[in-house]
């Protein structure tokens, strides 16, 4: 019997998780840079819909961005932690009241358009600190990690 | 180095894990495997073949037997719970020795492993979940049939006449806890601190169940050149 599975499976994934992510909530108005690799080349486009489901936890994390192209709706899922997707911009707080928009997807014209947010936005002032906090004791964790593996490095370098 | 590498261990559970190369998206098994140790060395003059037989995780001498205590001991060790045999290559047992210790560094530049456990376990399963067959129609007059396999037949024992359906024939019954091999998996990455294998894909069984990882025995010709043109550098 292991008894610390979800530690370890967490442990295993701890360093390929972004420490720079925004507060994403359901309604958002969001920018997704998307790093599009062909062959030798890379180069980063942005994606720009509204955030209509999240799903998942940890690094399993995702949402489903939707926008119009073309006359043509499309959705997209983001693994938010993925290096495919190299930043996430909120550009918009929009209104809901529910969890997934689903109901977006029957809208057409001005319909679409959610209202800006206005319930709720201390709590989401205070969330936006705390998670502002967060990846920055995650920032700084990691960049003293980084410093003494070159502090490391650089003493095996003299030896 | 050896051509097998061999361990036992115990799955973790799944999660996903992003290359570092191009950020790909994998699903990966992680086990947490060994240190496992040598208790026998069998070799081609004494036993006819080559092979070596691996001892994991310790266990409460109450919980085992005397016979098994005693041959722990022979190797020097405290009671452990599993023993598995691995067959190796005529020659290659000369490089182990009874008590070494084998832990997940040996799987340092392996590409491809088969992993072999016990399949969860479905119970008595009719022939459209146990074997894939299509059942009946829904309507057209069928009743109460609609997930029977069709005519067993009639076929005499491996002939085509006869008063007994032909050996072998499939048919409902116990599907799973049976041993299963799922071969070719690539090693995404080895935490040697934590004991811990990320092997992609699924493997058999539960987690917290006992697994055999080795290196691949059946490759593929595209993946035989991948480990070739690696080897070379």
């Amino acid at each position: 019997m292991i008894m610390n599975k979800q530690e370890i499976l967490e442990g295993v994934v701890a360093d390929q998780l972004k420490n720079e992510l925004p507060v994403l909530t359901i309604g958002d108005t969001v920018n997704v840079h998307r790093r599009i690799i062909e062959g030798e080349k890379e180069r980063i486009q942005v994606y720009q819909g509204v955030v209509i489901a999240q799903a998942g936890s940890g690094i399993n994390q995702s949402i489903t961005v939707r926008r119009i192209v073309a006359n043509e709706g499309v959705e997209i899922v983001f693994p938010v932690h993925s290096p495919r997707v190299a930043k996430i911009e909120i550009v918009r707080r929009g209104d809901a009241r529910r969890a997934k928009l689903y109901y977006l997807r029957k809208r057409v014209g001005r319909k679409r358009r959610l209202r800006d947010r206005r319930r709720g936005l201390d709590a989401l002032l205070v969330q936006e600190q705390t998670q502002a906090d967060q990846n920055r004791k995650a920032q700084e964790a990691a960049a003293a990690v980084a410093a003494t593996a070159v502090a490391e490095g650089g003493d095996e370098a003299a030896e | 180095m050896p051509q097998v590498a061999a361990i036992l261990g115990r799955k973790v559970g799944m999660t996903r894990f992003f290359l570092s190369e191009d950020g790909k998206n994998v699903p990966v098994t992680v086990i947490q495997a060994g240190p496992c140790y040598v208790t026998e060395v069998k070799d081609a003059d004494k036993h006819e073949y080559s092979a070596i037989q691996l001892a994991f995780e310790d266990i409460d001498p109450k919980r085992s037997t005397m016979q098994m205590i005693g041959h722990d001991a022979k190797a020097g060790l405290s009671p452990k719970r599993f023993h598995r045999e691995v067959r190796l290559d005529a020659g290659d047992e000369a490089e182990y020795e009874i008590g070494q210790a084998i832990t997940v560094e040996t799987f340092e530049g392996v590409m491809y492993v088969d992993v072999v456990g016990t399949s969860k376990g479905k119970g008595f399963q009719g022939v459209m979940k146990r074997h894939n067959f299509k059942g009946q129609l829904a309507s057209h007059g069928v009743e109460r049939k609609h997930r029977s396999a069709g005519s067993i037949g009639g076929g005499g024992i491996n002939l085509g006449t006869g008063p007994k359906p032909k050996k072998g024939k499939r048919m409902a019954g116990h599907m799973g806890n049976a041993t299963v091999t799922s071969r070719n998996l690539d090693v995404v990455k080895i935490i040697p601190e934590q004991n811990l294998l990320l092997i992609k894909g699924t493997v058999p069984g539960p987690n917290d169940g006992m697994v055999l990882i080795r290196t691949s025995k059946r490759l593929g010709k595209s993946k035989q050149l991948k480990v070739s043109t690696a080897k070379k550098g």
